[in-house]
């Protein structure tokens, strides 16, 4: 670990660390409709919208209602992505002239990104047109991100209501993240990333005669990427203009340009933290979530460096040099970039994972074994370190409950969060949240390995391609969205049975979230008293990292030492 | 039930046109306006040519030339229109014998340097396009430039030293060297000599 990577892993935490408080405090007013008045003269925009839609503003929804608006919009999301690719061929702005895609990459891409996920199970540049990649990826990187926060929001609002029977109205959180959260970030972040380097326009493809022999033509992919990537990092999306994402020296070409993204896939889910503290009157109980999230992501930050620094033991007696020093980063260069090096490329891996964001700037299949258990476990872990935009707090709440509730079983006491009594209903919802990724994701693992269509994907032999299939899962139903791409994803068996898994990860925790919120909304306050479990304090923040520790390992460790583990053994 | 589909329909084409086009028209605005070479991907205009963009690399096999990262692309290395890694695993028997072959082209090319090869010259990069090496990497090559050229290896790591970029900010990632601008200078310096 060199000096260098301290102070950039420093300044990042650091960085992060100064945002969480001044854009949580904002979404917070955004959220409760303070920051701009939808009646004053700047909420024209909004106020159109809504007559446009028919939304009526003073609508409050019961969870149902809620739930079932969250479905039918993604519904019709899914379907128009759908169509659009489909069609893509006889629509404008596709200068390359690319064919429509095949039914069942369609149907893969329009799940991935509805549900938020961005698997990429197509190779961007070869396959989508400019207009499918604005009006269906970009629009629905926005919308998926959204659709996150409204249902955290929700769910906060279960937490903040008494005795009522509703929780919110879907519409106006959404649209309320979009217009003053995720739009104005998103155009910052864009104009500073094209300063960097990152292409925004609108050109057909750019031939160019190579410098060593003129008669060779390089192909140059043009096209508006800077407004796409810029809301695929701030929505925890993931999803790329390029085939390899945030590697391709267009997308992500400084270290400069790598910091500002890097930052972008981890604020929102960590000003979110805060903004959840400052609704239910305690900040305190956003910074004691965020310290846990805090607690698991370090550690695991500095172990992927660590690994990823050693190189490769299978060089070692080889004339090559994979030592650090002044001249050269060194460790484990295959699937890296000399411009991030091995630092930028763990920090990287680590926070796109803990989020669930799924972008690389490196690949993850050429990790070393272990250094790859560090993105593989993260995910697996249920994306709530920081996690999706929205989706990662409702999921650190739901564990926090769990937490809450086996304190409450040690000493004998009826569980309380937030003053909220935490009964056999909200247990029930909580378990399926845990169980339903998991058993997703072992399932369809095991599913893949013992039918030739699943195993004919794998490219790495050994335990290393067992490791493929299980991140894909992981990934899918724990809606991150990347991949050990060796894989070869892109058939009809995957693109079908990673959907499945990508649409059940998300909506079959929506909608427990939001049956949770809708109960505690109807409960009464319990008085604080002296048998209350603080939930904001050193002990209580350690037992919820033992719980999502002790989940995690029971539920994953036997597939993990059948994957990597078994891998680093057999390797010398 | 049917005032919510009204509602999703409505709601998504209201975005669909604010986040899908005007969005990204603004960006565009903003981008074509004020970083006009950054957004059309830093293209090289030389001798009313273009001849690369600065930041894509480029694939380089004569000796007289810096070679940059082996790369993964398909069908050919350095294939801008298809971005790819190698996916090969540490262990993966395909990646070892790659780079075995690897350290033997960069032997054969230059067999008086002895010094143990640095790795980013013989491993694939993530996007298949890496533009740069570490400092390393051109300096392990300077002899055989040298030889190639039959210039001094003083002056060809001047060349390197000058198309060196730091840390960025002082201490933000990794010093690298731009292999398509090192070697464009390289030939300027050819030119120049008689």
């Amino acid at each position: 670990m060199t000096i260098d990577t301290i102070i950039q892993i420093g300044f990042y935490m650091f960085t992060l660390l100064c945002l969480v408080k001044p854009l949580g405090y904002y979404m917070a007013k955004v959220y409760q409709g303070k920051f701009c008045k939808t009646d004053g003269v700047f909420g024209i925009f909004e106020r159109g919208i809504y007559r446009f839609c028919g939304i009526d503003l003073e609508e409050d929804m019961a969870w149902q209602k809620y739930a079932l608006s969250v479905l039918w919009f993604s519904f019709v999301s899914i379907v128009f992505l759908y169509i659009l690719q489909r069609l893509q061929n006889i629509l404008p702005l596709n200068p390359q002239k690319f064919s429509g895609i095949s039914s069942d990459s369609s149907f893969n891409t329009a799940i991935s990104f509805v549900t938020n996920t961005n698997w990429q199970g197509y190779s961007a540049e070869i396959s989508m047109s400019y207009l499918t990649q604005m009006i269906g990826l970009g629009v629905q990187n926005f919308l998926s991100a959204a659709v996150g926060m409204s249902v955290l929001v929700a769910l906060i609002r279960g937490f903040v209501r008494c005795s009522e029977k509703t929780i919110g109205n879907f519409w106006v959180d959404l649209t309320r993240t979009v217009l003053y959260i995720l739009i104005p970030l998103s155009i910052i972040l864009a104009v500073l990333l094209v300063s960097e380097g990152v292409i925004q326009n609108f050109n057909p493809y750019k031939k160019i005669q190579m410098i060593e022999n003129p008669e060779k033509i390089q192909i140059l992919p043009m096209g508006p990427a800077a407004s796409q990537i810029s809301i695929k990092q701030l929505g925890t999306n993931g999803g790329g203009f390029f085939n390899v994402n945030s590697a391709h020296p267009f997308e992500n070409p400084t270290p400069f340009s790598n910091f500002l993204e890097m930052l972008a896939i981890l604020i929102i889910p960590s000003a979110l933290c805060y903004t959840f503290g400052f609704m239910v009157f305690d900040t305190k109980q956003g910074w004691a979530l965020f310290t846990a999230m805090m607690i698991i992501f370090i550690p695991m930050l500095f172990l992927c460096c660590f690994f990823e620094q050693q190189g490769n033991p299978n060089f070692d007696s080889l004339s090559v040099d994979q030592k650090s020093g002044l001249l050269q980063s060194g460790g484990n260069m295959e699937g890296k970039e000399v411009r991030f090096g091995i630092t930028n490329s763990a920090i990287w891996a680590t926070a796109t994972t803990a989020a669930s964001n799924g972008s690389v700037n490196s690949m993850h299949d050429s990790y070393s074994p272990l250094g790859g258990t560090v993105p593989l476990l993260l995910i697996q872990l249920g994306e709530i370190i920081f996690g999706g935009a929205g989706s990662g707090l409702y999921g650190m709440i739901v564990f926090a409950i769990i937490a809450v509730f086996a304190a409450g079983l040690m000493v004998g006491r009826t569980p309380e969060y937030l003053g909220k009594k935490i009964e056999p209903f909200e247990m029930k919802m909580s378990s399926l949240v845990i169980i339903i990724p998991a058993a997703l994701t072992l399932l369809g693992t095991a599913v893949s390995v013992i039918t030739k269509n699943g195993v004919n994907g794998i490219s790495n032999p050994g335990p290393h391609g067992f490791t493929e299939v299980l991140y894909a899962f992981s990934s899918a139903a724990n809606n991150n969205g990347s991949s050990f791409a060796g894989l070869s994803s892109n058939t009809v068996f995957y693109n079908i049975i990673l959907a499945i898994a990508m649409f059940l990860g998300r909506f079959g925790i929506i909608i427990p979230v939001l049956a949770i919120a809708g109960s505690l909304a109807r409960k009464k306050h319990v008085p604080v008293s002296s048998g209350t479990l603080p939930t904001s304090n050193p002990l209580f923040i350690l037992l919820l990292v033992g719980v999502i520790i002790l989940i995690g390992a029971l539920t994953f460790f036997p597939s993990i030492a059948l994957g990597p583990i078994a891998e680093q053994v057999l390797s010398k | 039930m049917f005032t919510i589909i009204k509602t999703s329909f409505k709601l998504l084409l209201t975005f669909t046109i604010l986040t899908g086009l005007i969005y990204p028209g603004i960006v565009t605005l903003f981008a074509q306006l004020f970083f006009p070479v950054q957004a059309n991907g830093n293209i090289i205009l030389k001798n009313g040519k273009y001849v690369g963009s600065s930041i894509i690399g480029q694939y380089f096999t004569e000796p007289k030339y810096f070679w940059g990262r082996p790369s993964a692309t398909s069908p050919d290395p350095y294939n801008a229109a298809s971005s790819s890694g190698s996916n090969q695993g540490q262990n993966s028997p395909e990646l070892i014998k790659l780079v075995f072959k690897r350290i033997n082209i960069l032997k054969k090319a230059d067999p008086d340097t002895i010094k143990p090869i640095p790795i980013d010259l013989v491993t694939a990069s993530a996007s298949g396009l890496d533009p740069d090496i570490s400092i390393a990497g051109a300096y392990y090559q300077a002899k055989r430039i040298a030889k190639e050229r039959k210039m001094d290896e003083a002056k060809v790591y001047d060349i390197i030293n000058k198309n060196i970029k730091q840390r960025q900010l002082g201490f933000l990632g990794e010093p690298s060297v731009n292999v398509l601008e090192l070697n464009l200078d390289l030939d300027d310096e050819t030119a120049a000599k008689p």
